[in-house]
């Protein structure tokens, strides 16, 4: 039996695009949150998933949430619990708003240098940007090897992590040591459901700024003294590192211009992995002021 | 989709005020909240936790269950090498409820279970059926795991309760092939094995739903030489130990996922379950009550999915040039639908409550004397109880069917096709009625409320309760149906004969049936307006129903008996 595992799963809480309503966008072409239920991002809980089953496979294993955004992000955590997961952390704090894809993989990168896994699963995207970038750039900031589009965690023996990933035309099966970050595909198997006494154990889970916040909540503060239903809350200063690499600041994204596009048609461009096709498509991402 | 949240009826009987002191009696003054970390703080906290929870069970039921439902109709078990193979999709519900945490409902924690209370219970029960009548039935045997823990010794309890939890399936062992509803001439044999020190069972069991569970309440013979019901005890049976072969499956009309199954015992081992010749008449007739309720939860959940399915293609269906719904023949048939399920909904959970009451008071007992108040109090719901269950099945069961004929009906065409779920929904409906005692046989178990007069007694005390002055005019129906009902009653009894009882015996337990469900709507409307425009319709409705059944009785004389008899004559051609 391999020795335990401890695995951290990157969640995000997105709004809930799949079902767009007419107030989904506000007029100046941002996102209308407030319109849109927040959820747990669909392709975190296919890592969440992949990340139980390792738990469930090799004893003494743990599994934790980490998730970053503002203090209701703790549902996420909470949602997780109930699922099955064994503790998460909340990083919040205003100096980590506004991040982009970038900001936001330093930040999780700090977190996780203070966290210690052996393993990290994310999904492969959120809904809400699309961009598939934070778990390969978090893996960037550790010097880890990743795997993306993972479909299944097929084997660990305790040295070796076999994965099946889905790809555009089929199916490859890498292995790699740990540790390792993975992103998990849609396609993998979906996560377990609420577990009924996991949901009765850890409904009182509250932050400190929660207890403070809602004293009216007499359930949760009257069980504030167990350690297992305190959901960690982290802000920049717990985590440490270059202040300016956080939050806006952080962030060379800018916005320049959102527009309604339904598709005409769909073209598709085939690159190779090599320099030249990438720099080639770079310069015309440029020029026609997709990126830059 | 959510089963439980996209219905305000749910949380409406969840909310209902006689809940805490229920959960106050269940939790026996909290208890195990220093044992457990699941364990529940307080009334709220409990009542939040049943809420929280059906909403995971109505996640599953919306989303897995009734997804898979279609699949599962089609493909059915099978049976390869004498042993059962789920359908893909019953198998992944299976999954999916352990995996959520939730057989083992009403168990206490020491065994693994939630330690809920029966109408959290009935109502996963409800939705579970909604999505899939069928799987009903492997959900709704967990019931044996209540037997077992009513009558078996701890270190039985021990071994098998906390594998429900863990997701062991469960059955109820009882039909024979010359033992249906007359269940005292039961066969299969239970005998003493002195060199192996465990009974050994032999014979056949046939129409077993989910026959070859892990985990088997068996009844059997075990008083050599006897022939009637004192003559049976009741076995536990665990598959691990062999000895059991499914030989076939039944080819059904509905309930396609649920395997019936024909069994053959060889020398199957199994452990006695409390006293030996105590199986049939005290054992089974529990577990038997339990059934019912389940099955009338299970028909609650048709007759939900039937008016949906019909108030949807009744708004979507254009005709001469508009929706169906807009015309009176259609919208009076909705109408009424919901009129009947919102009312049989009322009496299944008043049924679950009293149940509920009687059967903490039962387990309170095991810890403390009673007071003499609460005796008294464990008696009159555990009568309640006994009169209501078999009113809850009749009803239930055959309302499911009405509703998915009248929804068919609304569908036109379309509804006889296989393309809408509706045409499975009527397969599925039409064993309520039959199966844990047929209709007939709940009208005997019901006919006792009514002759002993509790029935009226509970009408009373009902009409007691204050209402709103726009329904005094509602009460003041209901006291007319029942000075009818009382004449009609009194009219039959007066005949004096055995006979002619029996033959108005169904008549006189609807009146009843319809009386006690027109108060319960009436008392759901002080609490919800949702639920006057039903009391309205349901007690108006109901007067013309016990309107025709008393003229019936009152015109009918004992020897009008014979043009009923004549048919005994009559021979069937071979």
């Amino acid at each position: 039996m391999p020795k335990p595992l401890k695995i951290v799963v990157l969640a995000k809480q997105v709004p809930d695009t799949r079902n767009v309503g007419k107030n989904a966008m506000k007029e100046d072409g941002t996102v209308n949150r407030a319109a849109l239920p927040a959820i747990f991002n669909p392709e975190d809980l296919n890592a969440l998933e992949q990340a139980l089953r390792l738990k469930d496979k090799i004893a003494g294993s743990e599994v934790h949430l980490l998730t970053m955004g503002p203090g209701r992000a703790a549902d996420i955590i909470r949602e997780g619990l109930f699922r099955g997961a064994d503790g998460g952390v909340l990083l919040t704090d205003r100096k980590f708003a506004g991040a982009d894809t970038l900001a936001t993989s330093y930040a999780l990168s700090r977190a996780l240098g203070r966290m210690k896994p052996d393993l990290v699963i994310a999904g492969r995207q959120a809904i809400d940007g699309d961009t598939a970038q934070v778990g390969p750039q978090v893996a960037e900031k550790l010097s880890w090897p990743q795997v993306t589009y993972a479909e299944e965690v097929t084997s660990y023996d305790g040295k070796e992590i076999v994965i099946k990933r889905r790809l555009e035309h089929g199916v490859e099966t890498v292995s790699s040591t740990l540790p390792l970050v993975i992103t998990v595909h849609g396609s993998a198997a979906e996560c377990r459901p609420r577990n009924a006494k996991n949901l009765m154990k850890y409904k009182h889970a509250r932050t400190a700024t929660e207890l403070q916040e809602h004293p009216e909540e007499t359930h949760a503060n009257a069980l504030k003294d167990k350690d297992y239903l305190r959901i960690t809350e982290w802000g920049v200063a717990d985590v440490g590192g270059d202040e300016q690499q956080f939050g806006l600041s952080g962030s060379p994204t800018k916005v320049k211009k959102i527009e309604n596009i339904v598709f005409a048609a769909k073209e598709v461009k085939r690159l190779s992995a090599d320099d030249r096709d990438v720099s080639e498509l770079v310069k015309e991402l440029i020029a026609n002021h997709t990126i830059g | 989709m959510n089963f439980y949240t996209d219905n305000k009826d749910l949380k409406f009987h969840l909310q209902h005020p006689l809940m805490r002191k229920i959960v106050e009696l269940k939790e026996k003054g909290f208890a195990d909240r220093g044992k457990y970390d699941y364990a529940p703080l307080d009334v709220d906290d409990t009542l939040d936790s049943y809420d929280k929870t059906l909403e995971i069970v109505g996640d599953i039921c919306g989303n897995v269950l009734a997804a898979n439902a279609e699949g599962v109709d089609h493909e059915g078990p099978q049976v390869i090498d004498g042993r059962v193979k789920y359908a893909a999709g019953t198998q992944v519900n299976h999954d999916v409820l352990t995996q959520a945490g939730v057989y083992g409902m009403s168990l206490p924690r020491e065994y693994g279970g939630l330690n809920f209370s029966m109408v959290p219970y009935v109502m996963c029960a409800e939705i579970v059926s909604r999505a899939d009548a069928g799987f009903g039935n492997i959900w709704g045997l967990q019931d044996c795991a209540e037997t077992i823990h009513e009558f078996a010794s701890k270190e039985m309890k021990d071994e098998f309760l906390p594998r429900i939890n863990k997701g062991a399936t469960c059955s109820m062992d009882l039909t024979e092939p010359d033992a249906g509803s007359d269940l005292q001439a039961v066969m299969l044999k239970a005998t003493w094995d002195e060199k192996s020190q465990r009974w050994l069972l032999n014979g056949v069991k046939r129409f077993i739903t989910n026959g070859d569970a892990d985990i088997k309440l068996v009844l059997a013979r075990s008083e050599e030489g006897t022939t009637d019901g004192r003559g049976l005890s009741y076995f536990v049976y665990d598959k691990k130990d062999g000895g059991v072969r499914v030989r076939r499956i039944e080819n059904k009309l509905g309930i396609k996922g649920s395997p019936t199954c024909e069994l053959v015992f060889t020398n199957a081992p199994s452990k006695l379950v409390g006293d030996r010749k105590l199986g049939l008449i005290r054992y089974v007739m529990s577990l038997m009550n339990g059934a019912r309720l389940g099955v009338g939860a299970q028909s609650v959940g048709i007759c939900e999915m039937a008016y949906r399915e019909a108030l949807k293609y009744a708004n979507e269906r254009v005709q001469f040039g508009k929706a169906i719904i807009q015309f009176p023949a259609v919208f009076e048939m909705l109408t009424v639908m919901k009129a009947k399920l919102q009312a049989v909904r009322a009496l299944l959970y008043e049924t679950s409550r009293f149940v509920d009451v009687y059967k903490a008071y039962n387990l309170l007992s095991e810890d403390r004397k009673l007071t003499p108040e609460e005796r008294k109090e464990q008696k009159e719901h555990q009568k309640q109880a006994d009169f209501y269950t078999p009113l809850t099945k009749l009803f239930a069961s055959e309302y499911s069917n009405q509703l998915a004929y009248d929804s068919i009906q609304i569908h036109g065409g379309s509804g006889f096709m296989k393309d809408y779920p509706i045409e499975r929904a009527y397969r599925d409906a039409r064993i309520t009625t039959i199966y844990e005692g047929t209709s007939q046989l709940q009208v005997v178990a019901a006919i006792r409320g009514v002759s002993t007069g509790s029935a009226l007694a509970q009408m009373r005390r009902y009409a007691e309760t204050p209402v709103k002055p726009e329904h005094e005019y509602l009460r003041h129906a209901l006291e007319e149906m029942t000075a009818a009902y009382a004449a009609a009653t009194e009219q039959v009894a007066a005949v004096a004969d055995a006979e002619y009882t029996d033959f108005h015996a169904r008549r006189l337990v609807e009146m009843a049936g319809h009386i006690i469900m027109g108060y319960l709507l009436l008392l759901d409307a002080q609490r919800s307006d949702e639920y006057s425009r039903s009391a309205e319709v349901f007690i108006k409705r109901a007067k013309s129903w016990n309107a025709e059944r008393a003229a019936y009785i009152a015109d009918f004389k004992k020897e009008d008996l014979a043009a009923y008899k004549a048919v005994l004559e009559d021979k069937p051609v071979e």
